[in-house]
């Protein structure tokens, strides 16, 4: 199947049906042997176990910043080409991503108190990364305002892309200030900073979270084709009531 | 492991896994409740003009 029939919906609905179970037994299995890994991995030398918040924490910032990159290009889709998928896969993962933005601040927060002394500073990557969670709430509240779907689609398409300058900001922000936060020790120039025993474990559980991620976004944009759907029907039926 | 920092990890482990399993249940319900009111479309007769059912493809 050529990439591009899966712009269909009723073809996406499909292949997705398809895929997703795969995808939801994969990320269990690649999380369950990343836990594993994770809680058999030697404490760190300085922070001893509470390195272990790294392996959740550290795969809730990526994917916080890849689903906003996400959003982006679902963002251009709307805006751009006024596909009705990328309008499905922009709602879709809004909550998702605002979620993983979410747990990223709380997870560095329990990180921060026992290794830093406190819960938070206002330094440029915390902030930042609150800034990407008021986006994604922003969003979701900007969807919820505007009752016509295809207004309020473009609204948080245009709202995206205004956003998106944060994501380089977020990722750049230990080397163009001097944070509390650590700098970048995984991707970086010059390869991992980190051990191999600490960075596989991390590779796990964040290849874990991402497919976990893709398994939810695809389970709601198929809820939200079929939503769509419902909506026609609905709105044909009482067009037909009022006609009899 | 110190009590003190036992607390900090149980603590981001238990919230993440709590948020991530009711994130993945809400998505769960709600495909099964439109799922659900898309049946009771059909039951009644009112189908999509281009679609063979309320679930194609599903």
């Amino acid at each position: 199947m050529a990439l591009m029939d899966l712009a269909n919906p009723t073809r996406f609905l499909a292949f997705s049906g398809r895929v997703l179970p795969w995808l939801a037994g994969a990320a269990v299995l690649i999380l369950a042997l990343g836990f594993v890994l994770a809680f058999r991995a030697p404490a760190d030398y300085q922070q001893g176990e509470t390195v272990r918040i790294m392996y959740i924490h550290v795969p809730f910032a990526w994917l916080a910043m890849m689903g906003y990159s996400l959003l982006a290009l679902s963002s251009l889709g709307i805006l751009v080409w006024r596909h009705p998928l990328a309008d499905v896969a922009h709602k879709a993962l809004a909550p998702i991503g605002a979620l993983f933005a979410f747990l990223c601040l709380l997870t560095g927060s329990l990180w921060g108190r026992p290794m830093w002394g406190t819960y938070w500073v206002w330094d440029a990557r915390l902030t930042s990364m609150l800034v990407l969670l008021l986006l994604y709430l922003g969003l979701l509240a900007l969807r919820s305002a505007i009752d016509d779907p295809n207004q309020a689609g473009r609204a948080a398409a245009v709202l995206t892309l205004v956003g998106f300058i944060n994501v380089p900001i977020v990722k750049f922000s230990v080397d163009w200030w001097n944070t509390l936060h650590q700098p970048a020790s995984v991707l970086r120039m010059g390869g991992p900073s980190i051990h191999p025993s600490l960075l596989w474990p991390l590779f796990a559980t964040a290849v874990g979270f991402t497919l976990l991620m893709l398994a939810l976004h695809l389970a709601a944009m198929r809820t939200e084709i079929l939503r769509r759907r419902l909506r026609v029907l609905e709105a044909r039926t009482a067009a037909e009531a009022v006609h009899a | 492991m110190a009590d003190t920092h036992a607390f900090f990890i149980a603590a981001a482990y238990g919230a993440s896994a709590l948020s991530i399993v009711a994130l993945a249940l809400w998505i769960v319900l709600d495909g099964r409740a439109v799922r659900r009111r898309l049946a009771a479309m059909e039951a009644r007769g009112i189908r999509r003009r281009s679609g063979t059912g309320a679930g194609d493809g599903r």
